[in-house]
């Protein structure tokens, strides 16, 4: 189940993308962030304790909402606009 | 040669400002900004047009978010912008910064530090969860990404965000459940102090709680025991009340208490800092003027202790002309008088706000030992405890070292404020005492492959 819920943008070119081997939906102007969120309900797990994570400041301060793409690079979901054909790892394997 | 051009660091309030008025006086700054479209937070821009206009956006201060776009875009060609830029670290007037990849050194001759703020948050149980968020992200993802963090939000916290977020949150059609506020209703009495200085204000504040509470939002002050519950998300929220626990469900909560400035490259340019009473934060020092305690360095906006965003665009102009004087270039001297009276006065409104929705300064000594204090590092309350009974730690940058406090990827942003109130709190100092931490490149993470320009050239 989703966190975030749409305001606006519902009517915008949808972006597809990949979330841990999943194929998913963002809009056009989504960050990975919002794209995750809308999606799912959470973006990593605590590599110290496995707990559930979803970003927290949003703005691109608190550092909590990295994750890894396929292709190894790391970004920080909040500030990292959405492309097409992106594959987004949350590092949770279930 | 030619002087090296001055450096803006943000492009909010204070970094438009700044550039204007540098600008106007023939200067061609380098105005550098993570974010794609100027405006900081405040007056923040979404990503693409999705067809809510500037009253939707920014509400009751539309006109001058417009302004202050509006402002930036007529320096286009005067001035250098470099946007989705980080400036990660300062050294001998040179800065380095982090754009698409690759990292490039520029010397600059002048140096405005316009690095805003974000949110004040204290930790109390939960707060880790997904589904709690700062109380400027809740409106970060409202208003740049026209989402809401959930479908039945919870507010809590304290200071005049909660109730404005709340009453956006309600206006864009989002069940808003609650807003908790941890400051007693008495202490609203402080805001009939503010009618005389700035009454537009004041009375929007009251139409926001007055607004809210006839759409049969639940209003509460002096909340205590906060906690956000749940197993992988938060399900809702529990708190104590004129003695009594209350708890209510939600899918999502806003939180934060008030704003804590940006301070990292205040601290990397070598300013002195001093530690603000009404703020409990250490700050740049810093004349009326902006100037810092080093020579061509200034500071303005919340980055060099919250005021707000109008105070941010004075203070902003007020940099740059001090920046003019300093390198003996003509500025408008009656001009700089009048803005510093006006941010005198909105900083007098400042000692009203903090009276109204105070820094609940007990929670050092009652936050529970299992809670986590950083959530990088996921350091609790109880090892910070242990940690400064054990080694017999005074100082912040030894807890640090010892426990990891603020040792992660936000570099202390959202738990040295606590860490210092409990190293304060254990060992009976005062928070000005236990120091702050030292700032430290790269004020945030950069890839390791960082490119270096001439190499990427």
């Amino acid at each position: 189940m989703s966190l975030f819920q749409r305001i606006a943008r519902q009517d915008h070119a949808p972006v597809p993308f990949m979330l841990d081997g999943k194929p998913c939906e963002g809009r056009e102007g989504d960050t990975l962030l919002t794209a995750i969120l809308t999606n799912a309900d959470k973006v990593r797990v605590s590599e110290f304790s496995g707990a559930p994570r979803a970003g927290f400041c949003q703005m691109g301060a608190c550092q909590d909402c990295w994750v890894t793409l396929a292709d190894g690079e790391r970004v920080r979901a909040c500030t990292t606009p959405l492309a097409p054909g992106m594959h987004i790892l949350t590092g949770a394997s279930a | 040669m030619s002087r090296a051009q001055p450096l803006i660091v943000g492009a909010g309030p204070a970094g438009v400002r700044a550039a204007e008025t540098l600008a106007k006086a023939g200067l061609r700054p380098l105005v550098v900004d993570e974010a794609p479209a100027c405006g900081g937070q405040i007056y923040r821009q979404p990503l693409v047009k999705d067809g809510r206009d500037a009253h939707d956006l920014y509400g009751s201060e539309a006109e001058k978010a417009e302004r202050l776009h509006r402002a930036f875009a007529a320096l286009s060609g005067r001035i250098d912008h470099l946007p989705r830029a980080l400036v990660w670290n300062l050294r001998d007037g040179r800065a380095d910064i982090a754009v698409d990849g690759v990292n490039r050194t520029v010397n600059y001759d002048g140096l405005i530090l316009a690095t805003g703020a974000s949110d004040r948050v204290l930790p109390v149980p939960g707060w880790t969860l997904p589904g709690v968020f700062t109380l400027g992200g809740s409106q970060v993802a409202l208003k740049g990404q026209g989402c809401a963090i959930g479908r039945r939000v919870v507010f809590a916290g304290t200071g005049p965000l909660l109730y404005l977020v709340a009453w956006q949150y309600m206006k864009a059609g989002v069940r808003v459940v609650a807003v908790l506020d941890a400051a007693p209703l008495s202490a609203k009495r402080n805001l009939l102090g503010g009618l005389a200085l700035y009454p537009a204000i004041i009375l929007r504040g009251a139409r926001f709680a007055a607004e809210l509470k006839l759409r049969g939002v639940m209003l509460r002050h002096g909340i205590s025991d906060l906690s956000f519950e749940g197993k992988d998300r938060v399900v809702g929220v529990r708190w104590r009340e004129k003695g009594r626990e209350n708890y209510l469900s939600c899918d999502a909560v806003g939180y934060g208490l008030n704003l804590r400035p940006e301070t990292q490259l205040a601290d990397l340019a070598g300013c002195a800092f001093i530690f603000n009473e009404r703020d409990r934060v250490f700050v740049p020092q810093r004349e009326p003027s902006g100037r810092t305690s080093v020579r061509g360095v200034y500071v303005a906006g919340d980055g060099a202790g919250i005021a707000g965003a109008d105070a941010a665009e004075l203070a902003g102009e007020r940099a740059a002309l001090a920046l003019l004087e300093d390198r003996g270039l003509q500025h408008a001297a009656g001009r700089a008088a009048e803005l510093e009276l006006e941010l005198a006065r909105i900083s007098r409104f400042r000692d009203v706000m903090e009276a109204a929705f105070p820094f609940p300064a007990h929670w050092a000594a009652t936050v529970a030992d299992d809670t986590v204090v950083c959530r990088c590092e996921e350091v609790t309350a109880g090892t910070l405890r242990s940690c400064v009974r054990d080694f017999a730690l005074d100082e912040i940058n030894r807890l640090k070292a010892v426990s990891r406090v603020g040792m992660g990827r936000c570099q202390g942003r959202f738990c040295g404020a606590s860490a210092a109130e409990i190293l304060a709190a254990e060992t009976g100092r005062s928070v000005a005492a236990v120091g702050r931490l030292r700032g430290q490149p790269p004020v945030k993470p950069v890839p390791l492959t960082l490119i270096p320009r001439e190499a990427a050239e």
